[in-house]
């Protein structure tokens, strides 16, 4: 599975789950950029059929719903949706 | 005209047409119209990619049937706009947010996980709604 990466402060494995259609990965692509984060994403709905099927069971693994955006920390983690308390707090704590 | 401003336009065109069907069916677009453009962008996009307006917050399916819950306006959209304000995607707000100029946020998921839609089978989904209030 591609993820394309970010440049920015490293704050740990930061890997979010998105969809090129959704505006609220769009925002939280937008606020992690604005925090200067380094961070990866991979847009599920753009990859080939083998490749989503596996990114869909690793994102149910942090998230059984399997909804999108989802943020996965250090592979321990996880930050499902738009939440921008959790994402400025989840920067802060790294 | 290029492309890109012919795009522009249909999303323009695609979105008053949208908003005037909203609004005489009692229902209300978002008012951060940037954010609702986005939407209506995702939900052409879909439209190009699979034939429907599969939700474009969703990841789709791609085969109908198994995407019809989620087709714009899904069939979680009464729903969340009783309990939250807003549909998934943020499309249609209440009249609440409206009134009180409250910004719409990201809220849980109310489609049931996959195994789950496959127990409930084909019973439709909408039957869950017939209790709510709206159109307002």
């Amino acid at each position: 599975m591609k993820f394309t990466h970010i440049d920015g402060k490293n704050k740990g494995e930061i890997m979010l789950y998105a969809l090129s259609t959704c505006v609220w990965c769009k925002k939280t692509k937008r606020l992690l950029r604005e925090l200067g984060i380094a961070y990866d994403y991979v847009f599920v709905d753009l990859l080939d059929d083998d490749e989503k099927e596996n990114a869909k069971k690793e994102l149910e693994r942090w998230n059984p719903c399997g909804s999108f955006p989802t943020i996965v920390v250090n592979d321990k983690e996880s930050i499902v949706g738009y939440d921008v308390q959790k994402i400025k707090e989840l920067i802060n704590n790294e | 005209m290029n492309d890109a401003l012919q795009y522009q336009k249909q999303i323009e065109s695609q979105y008053e047409k949208l908003k005037k069907e909203a609004e005489a069916a009692g229902y209300r677009l978002n008012p951060d119209i940037e954010f609702t453009r986005e939407l209506v962008d995702g939900l052409l996009t879909n439209e190009k990619r699979y034939g429907y307006w599969a939700c474009p917050c969703r990841l789709a399916d791609g085969v109908e049937r198994n995407d019809r819950d989620i087709i714009c306006p899904c069939d979680y959209r009464d729903a969340d706009l009783t309990e939250h304000g807003a549909c998934y995607c943020g499309l249609y707000v209440s009249q609440v947010v409206i009134h009180e100029k409250i910004s719409a946020g990201s809220i849980p998921e109310r489609r049931p996980p996959k195994e789950k839609r496959d127990k409930i089978g084909e019973k439709p989904a909408t039957s869950l709604n017939s209790s709510l209030d709206y159109p307002v």
